[in-house]
């Protein structure tokens, strides 16, 4: 959510031939799965949804790595340092509820339903409108993300290891090209799987020493009640309506803006996430998905926030001129503070797979929707599967190089990172208000679903782009700016859909079945597979499992 | 209204059912616990003896905790847990193509 800005040069890590070793083998293990993974591409579904055959725990861990990207690694760590234990907010009340939503309510729509992308779906609930202007958007989203991970893959490499920032870029580039063009879809997510547990390795150890150097959690908290004040280590301390914090939101903002509407938007309608579902191997295994992401997602918080509370104690002045170091450096400074070599190679390892990780996941949805929603659906109709797979591998190829080129154009206007990344998280708000009220209201028309993602997609930049940012409505920071944009953006969606709706007509009863609450396709039907009963797998427990657990883990953050 | 007639959900379910009854990945792609096994094993090998090898310079760096040695061992730990898996409970192979069908 927040782009690396520029690292300070004395970061550079004291790596040896020891930590080049391990990352050597990682990159070489990474290229062998995408050669393994080439013998397994038959047909285009192979190739964009791995054939619908993975487990569920595959598809569960690679869900949460393609969001554990570094951005986010390094962004939730700065956002700790720089506002305290509020990052909490971003994963129990942000992700757990969104995610446990989609496993248990959207995902028999949408895997049931058999569709191949999450803008097929608007093209069977709504009409090729709502459908192209999705994909579009989806697609030159994806691309930009792509280069923006790629560039702050560049920085960091380029601060702690004293690589050229071009060399990062075209070799950090050239790997996710190579293992997706092979293995397509199967070799992301089997790179995402690993990916995961590296960067367990890699941040675990660094939580331990950094808590160790600051006398445990009893003397961070006492240390940055110290200097920070009593609220930076509680969630909700000085977030009521008309009280100031250094989020610059209250709790009514965090709730609906944070934990409905862009949470939601991210974690059930932005593709990138959802095709790690839609690859499962059934309809048991698609529902498990996001709720087996969620009890890991519940616990990394812990992971980066600790990291940038150390740091805030450590350097009090981080992230004002007079450290020399920003914000996001919080980890990176820990790691050349306390790892010594040999850990610090497993660091570094974790840190360059997030990257690439974060990066492979939007190129891989994006040559997803570009082949069959764009190009197999608008431009050339109707040609064999093999041509599909083909032209997969060939887009695959281009999205790469325009990220490269994305990379290369932010290194020399770094300033126009931050705000592309804003752009973009409003981009699946006014998916996410089309999405909820075609799956809920039947007389939704086909016209209103167009109509409500342009409004919602116009609405939330001109109030963030326009009306913030030239002072018309005051909000104290970005990320409270970010919340109030997104709740604009829902509720103009709903109302324009409504309003169309009303003088248009609705769509066909019988060609709403599976696409509409309370209906079911036949996709819906199949027996569950041997083992999936078990009490274990079922997703109502899991899911209720993991939103009682994010409540209880606010009860010491709260008090 | 015939343009909401031209692509339907039937005509997904027709294709994508079709396309993965002749879907290569179940039968073909490899386990991924081996190699998440095995390269936890390496790295564990490695971090473990850099932790032996340590010097006292490192050590201190490390709050006077020997990390290499605590991650290498937790990594070992890891990588033997997936080949263990992967030998108490190996894939199943998928059923041929035309059981699935019905």
């Amino acid at each position: 959510m927040r782009t690396p800005t520029y690292l300070a040069a004395e970061l550079r890590l004291p790596t040896n031939w020891l930590d080049y070793t391990i990352l050597g083998i990682y990159f070489a293990v990474v290229l062998g799965i995408g050669f393994a993974a080439r013998r397994s591409v038959k047909t285009s579904l192979d190739f964009f949804l791995s054939g619908r055959s993975l487990p569920a725990w595959i598809t569960g861990l690679a869900f949460i790595s393609a969001n554990l990207a570094a951005t986010e690694i390094l962004g939730m760590a700065a956002n700790s340092a720089q506002y305290g234990a509020y990052t909490v907010h971003w994963y129990w009340i942000g992700a757990i509820p969104a995610m446990v939503f989609l496993g248990l309510v959207m995902m028999p729509f949408y895997y049931g339903s058999k569709v191949r992308s999450v803008p097929e779906m608007l093209l069977l609930r709504f009409d090729k409108w709502a459908h192209l202007l999705s994909s579009a958007l989806f697609a030159f989203a994806a691309i930009l993300i792509a280069g923006v991970n790629l560039y702050a893959l560049a920085i960091v490499v380029e601060a702690l290891l004293g690589w050229p920032q071009w060399v990062a870029i075209v070799v950090a580039g050239a790997f996710v090209l190579a293992y997706i063009t092979l293995g397509g879809l199967s070799s992301a997510i089997y790179n995402e799987v690993l990916q995961f547990f590296v960067i367990l390795a890699a941040l675990i150890p660094l939580v331990v020493l950094g808590l160790k150097k600051v006398g445990g959690w009893g003397g961070l908290t006492d240390k940055l009640t110290a200097t920070h004040g009593a609220n930076f280590t509680t969630a909700w301390g000085g977030t009521g309506i008309g009280s100031t914090n250094p989020l610059g939101a209250n709790w009514l903002t965090i709730v609906l803006g944070l934990g409905f509407v862009l949470s939601f938007g991210y974690w059930t309608t932005n593709f990138a996430e959802v095709q790690r579902a839609l690859s499962a191997k059934n309809l048991s295994a698609a529902r498990r998905t996001p709720l087996i992401a969620a009890y890991p997602k519940i616990f990394i918080v812990f992971l980066v926030m600790i990291p940038g509370l150390v740091a805030a104690v450590l350097v009090p002045k981080i992230g004002t001129s007079g450290s020399g170091l920003q914000y996001n450096d919080a980890i990176p400074y820990l790691m050349e503070q306390l790892l010594p070599n040999g850990v610090l190679g497993i660091a570094v390892t974790g840190l360059l797979a997030a990257f690439m990780a974060g990066m492979a996941a939007n190129v891989s949805s994006f040559n997803t929707v570009f082949t069959n929603d764009i190009w197999g659906r608008y431009v050339v109709r109707g040609r064999e599967d093999e041509y599909y797979v083909r032209f997969g591998r060939l887009i695959t190829v281009i999205g790469v190089a325009a990220s490269v080129g994305t990379a290369f154009l932010a290194s020399s206007f770094s300033n126009i990172m931050s705000y592309l990344q804003t752009l973009f998280s409003f981009f699946n708000v006014p998916m996410f208000v089309v999405f909820i009220v075609g799956m809920f209201w039947k007389r939704a028309s086909t016209k209103s679903g167009f109509w409500g993602l342009l409004a919602g997609t116009v609405t939330a930049m001109v109030n963030y782009f326009v009306l913030y940012k030239h002072d018309v409505i005051s909000i104290p920071t970005d990320q409270g700016a970010n919340f109030v944009s997104a709740i604009a953006g829902f509720v103009a969606g709903a109302v324009v859909m409504v309003v169309v709706s009303l003088f248009t007509s609705p769509k066909p009863a019988e060609e709403l079945e599976g696409l509409v609450y309370g209906t079911r396709s036949p996709g819906m039907a199949e027996p569950p597979a041997a083992g999936d009963d078990a009490w274990y797998r079922r997703p109502a427990l899991l899911g209720w499992g993991a939103v009682v657990l994010a409540a209880a883990c606010y009860i010491p953050f709260s008090f | 209204m015939s343009e909401h007639h031209e692509y339907s959900e039937q005509d997904v379910q027709r294709e994508v059912t079709e396309l993965q009854q002749r879907s290569a990945t179940a039968a073909r792609i490899f386990d991924l616990r081996r190699i998440i096994g095995g390269l936890f094993v390496v790295y564990g090998v490695i971090v473990t003896i850099a932790g032996i090898t340590d010097d006292d310079a490192a050590i201190d760096k490390a709050q006077g905790v020997n990390i290499n040695l605590w991650t290498g061992i937790g990594m070992l730990l890891l990588g033997v847990f997936f080949l263990a898996w992967l030998k108490l409970r190996p894939a199943v192979p998928p059923a041929p193509p035309e059981e699935q069908a019905e």
